[in-house]
C-alpha cells in the first residue's frame, strides 16, 4: 500500500542533509539495501544544490520534499520550488570517457542524477506549484 | 565531515571520515587546491572512514586530479567502501583514480 511523506526546509545548503536523510528514511522503510539509498541520496543532493544554486540562485526560498512509497516497488522523490526554471538539458553532458584533458566537470552532477535514479521529470512554472522535479527509483 | 593532512617528504596523505555533502565539499576542495597551488602534486586520499561522497566532491577530486597530473603528479585513493565504489563507478572515476588497500601502497605508487 502506498504512502507518503513531506517536509519542507529553507532552500539553504545546510539543509540538505536533512533532505538526504529524510529520503534515506523512507527508502530503507521501503525496502531498498544500502547501495541503492545511497544512490537515492545522490539524486536527492544534487537536485537541492541545483533548486539552492541556480533556481534561487542565493535568494531566499523553500524546498518543498514529498516521497512517495510502494513499499517492495518502488519510490518517487517530488521537489518543488519557487525560482526561476533550471533545465539541466542545456547543460553539456559529463562524459568520463576519453583523455582526462577533455573531461569536463560541469555537467558531472546531472550525469550521476541521471545515472542513479530509474526516471526524472522536469516541469516548470506549473500553476499553483511552481517547479517540480519527480524522480522514481524501482526496486 | 573530518578532515586531515599529513605531509611526507614527496606526497600529502588527506585523510576523510565522514561525509563530503554540498554544505562540507567547499573545505575539502579548498584543502586539495591549497595543497596543488603550494606545488604539492602528490596526493593520497585516504578515503578508509569516508560513508559518502556528493558531486560536489566529486567535482574537487577531479579538479584536483587535473590540477595534479598537468604538473606531473597524481591523486590516489586508499580504501573505499562499497557505497563509495559505487559512487565513483556511477560517474567512472573508476578508471581515473588508482586504488589501493592501504596507505603504504599508495605512497609507494609515487
Amino acid at each position: 500500500m502506498a504512502a507518503s511523506r513531506h517536509l519542507v526546509v529553507p532552500a539553504e545548503p545546510d539543509q540538505i542533509v536533512k533532505l538526504a536523510t529524510f529520503v534515506a528514511q523512507a527508502a530503507a522503510d521501503s525496502g531498498f539495501d544500502s547501495l541503492q539509498i545511497n544512490r537515492i541520496e545522490l539524486a536527492v543532493d544534487e537536485a537541492c544544490s541545483n533548486i539552492i544554486d541556480h533556481a534561487y540562485g542565493g535568494a531566499k526560498g523553500i524546498i518543498r520534499l514529498e516521497v512517495e512509497m510502494v513499499p517492495h516497488r518502488k519510490l518517487t522523490v517530488i521537489l518543488i520550488d519557487q525560482g526561476k526554471p533550471f533545465d539541466p538539458d542545456h547543460i553539456p553532458d559529463y562524459s568520463p570517457r576519453g583523455s582526462l584533458d577533455t573531461i569536463k566537470v560541469g555537467g558531472l552532477g546531472i550525469h550521476l542524477m541521471r545515472q542513479a535514479m530509474d526516471d526524472i521529470c522536469y516541469e516548470f512554472n506549473v500553476p499553483g506549484v511552481g517547479n517540480r522535479l519527480t524522480m522514481t527509483k524501482r526496486l | 565531515m573530518e578532515i586531515s593532512q599529513k605531509p611526507l617528504k614527496y606526497v600529502d596523505i588527506v585523510t576523510v571520515n565522514g561525509r563530503i555533502d554540498s554544505a562540507t565539499a567547499p573545505e575539502f576542495d579548498n584543502t586539495l587546491k591549497g595543497l596543488l597551488e603550494h606545488g604539492r602534486k602528490k596526493i593520497v586520499l585516504d578515503f578508509t572512514g569516508l560513508d559518502y561522497i556528493s558531486s560536489a566532491g566529486l567535482r574537487a577530486m577531479l579538479s584536483a586530479l587535473k590540477s595534479a597530473k598537468n604538473g606531473g603528479g597524481n591523486v590516489v585513493l586508499v580504501k573505499t567502501n562499497e557505497r563509495i565504489r559505487d559512487t565513483l563507478t556511477l560517474v567512472g572515476f573508476h578508471t581515473l583514480f588508482l586504488q589501493f588497500d592501504n596507505v603504504i601502497d599508495a605512497v609507494d605508487t609515487f
